[in-house]
């Protein structure tokens, strides 16, 4: 027994190893590094000095970084709440035995499954202020005179960016949901219909409470993933038009890669843990009440 | 239509025909309108002569004279072939190094719990949930430190930080569905640990490895800011950022080539996507309920 014991403490670590070797110097290290970054002036090929909180009160004095934060915030809530809404709807419709079930499931799966950069190009090109082909059918059909400059304009270039990211997000949120559907028990809704509910009344008192927890899951990827977006902007609008569409990460980028400031690109990242962990600890906390509400009998 | 009605089960046959058209099936159309619109656009665009690319007159819909200039413009004009090269290089090296780290992470984690275990596990679970657009700065320092910017070894040794974790935490959960008795009769018998890992808890895991692996695959197929940050020559470039980068010149957009090289890039994942979606599902809603 002591063998063992002593065997699976030996061998424990020694089965982590090439994990964790890999994890802490490619993120922990990053990680702290990253944080101290932020904390000096480096630029490209140059190490930084320390110089405090310089970078993060030039940030907070410069519009552009505000203006990043701003768009952040917007894309990311209107995004996710879309994502949310159209996710779930589209869950909903799933799980009501159509045909082609399985067939339907792949497909729709399809716009997460191919590369951003990639679809983000046909969205560039369904958006050009030429030859868009939305503005083309729109015209056609007499909606409108002359072509719609989708990202030409700011606040029509947060929006197109905003359905970009919608299109490639509602597939992950209606089949992660969907398998959380599958998992509510029938006979909750058997019930449900014996005591005269109508369907608007299961879905609240029945799914709705059923899906929460997975519903917190999902979402909280969907909040982060959304809140650290970078190829769909860079792709479509590197920002523009007059910084318009600049995420935290994209201006982050811009600042530190070709502009060369290291330290204050490091520092605009830092920036964004405090939001991140703000949302994680939202839905963890979301979770544990649920979790206590349902009497731990969820599963 | 009236098969599909029949076959409905529970309070469903209340629904009157036109009911479930315009609740379920207009819905679900539109849906699939959108989602799948882009891609016929990407497909359309790829086949379509530049002269009825900037033809407003002509119906954008359709294609009157197919070519596959574009195609062939892109696999002998540019280094296309060379970043489809690079993509599946990374892709392949970095998802099995992942997966071979994990494999053994995730089973002494769950099955040795070792002194520890429980708190690694949580820190796996949190590592999962760093985005790589907080990374790549000081990731970028490092890669240049370790004089290994412009290669294909930044890439192959930074995606493993967001996919080790990702497989981790999917294998120990399917770990924990193989029953503890098995590894306990192999022990009794004198087996040691590495053959129960190999011979009997592996086997088992096959289709956890497999959604594991498809997935991570797919992820770093995907993946673009690392492969822009720390890559700068045109031959050790991903798919991708290739894409972005050298086939935009300029003004003038090539829009036929660049639509043909977005097509042709998602095709590998989108083929692997088909063959094992179940996995992939699986996959991708286990890593959530957890």
């Amino acid at each position: 027994m002591n063998r063992w014991l002593e065997n699976r403490n030996v061998l424990g670590p020694l089965f982590m190893l090439p994990a964790g070797v890999l994890l802490l110097v490619f993120l922990t290290y990053p990680l702290g590094l990253g944080t101290w970054l932020g904390f000096t002036d480096a630029k490209i090929g140059r190490p930084g000095e320390w110089i405090g909180a310089e970078n993060f009160t030039f940030l907070f004095g410069d519009s552009v970084a505000r203006l990043s934060l701003f768009n952040t915030f917007f894309y990311t809530i209107v995004a996710s709440v879309l994502k949310f809404a159209l996710g779930l709807w589209l869950a909903l419709l799933l799980n009501k035995n159509l045909p082609f079930k399985a067939f339907l499931r792949a497909i729709v799966l399809l716009p997460f499954i191919v590369p951003t950069a990639l679809s983000a190009i046909a969205f560039w090109w369904m958006y050009d202020s030429q030859f868009s082909v939305i503005s083309w059918t729109l015209s056609k059909l007499g909606f409108i005179h002359s072509y719609i400059d989708f990202l030409g304009e700011p606040w029509l270039a947060r929006l197109s960016t905003i359905a970009a990211n919608v299109w490639r997000g509602v597939p992950f949120v209606a089949i992660t949901l969907l398998a959380g559907l599958q998992t509510v028990s029938p006979s909750l809704y058997e019930a449900a219909s014996l005591d005269g509910a109508t369907d608007w009344q299961k879905f609240w008192y029945v799914t709705l409470p059923m899906l929460t927890p997975i519903i917190a899951v999902v979402m909280t990827f969907s909040v982060l993933f959304t809140f650290t977006d970078f190829q769909l902007i860079y792709v479509l609008t590197r920002g523009g038009p007059l910084n318009a569409t600049h995420l935290m990460a994209t201006l982050s980028f811009q600042r530190a890669i070709p502009g060369g400031a290291l330290g204050e690109g490091a520092a605009l990242a830092t920036a964004m843990v405090p939001f991140l962990l703000a949302a994680i600890l939202f839905s963890y906390f979301g979770l544990q009440r649920r979790a206590w509400q349902q009497g731990g009998t969820d599963k | 239509m009236s098969a599909a009605i029949q076959d409905s089960k529970g309070m469903e046959y209340l629904d009157s025909r036109l009911r479930r058209w315009v609740t379920v099936y207009i819905p679900v159309l539109c849906f699939l309108f959108v989602l799948l619109f882009p891609f016929y656009w990407m497909i359309m665009t790829s086949f379509k002569p530049d002269e009825e690319l900037v033809s407003k007159a002509a119906n954008p819909f359709w294609i009157v004279r197919p070519t596959l200039a574009h195609f062939e413009k892109l696999l002998f004009h540019t280094e296309y072939p060379e970043w489809m090269w690079n993509t599946i290089l990374v892709s392949t090296v970095a998802t099995f190094t992942s997966l071979a780290a994990s494999v053994f992470a995730a089973y002494s984690i769950e099955r040795l719990r070792y002194k520890g275990s429980k708190q690694v596990g949580l820190a796996i679970f949190l590592a999962y949930l760093v985005p790589p657009s907080i990374l790549f700065i000081p990731l970028a320092a490092i890669v240049f430190q370790l004089g290994l910017f412009d290669t294909r070894w930044a890439l192959i040794l930074t995606y493993p930080t967001f996919l080790i974790p990702f497989c981790t935490w999917l294998l120990m959960g399917y770990f924990r569905t193989i029953p503890y008795e098995l590894e306990e009769c192999a022990l009794i018998d004198g087996a040691t640990r590495w053959q129960v890992l190999t011979k009997i808890i592996l086997p088992l895991a096959v289709p956890g490895l497999i959604s594991a692996g498809i997935f991570a695959f797919t992820v770093s197929w995907n993946e673009f800011i690392y492969a822009l940050t720390f890559i700068s020559s045109s031959e050790v470039k991903t798919v991708p950022v290739g894409v972005i980068t050298e086939l935009v010149e300029g003004d003038v957009y090539h829009w036929g080539s660049l639509m043909a090289g977005a097509l042709l890039g998602s095709l590998p994942v989108a083929v692997l996507y088909s063959f094992f979606v179940e996995y992939y599902v699986s996959g991708m809603t286990g890593a959530v309920k957890e």
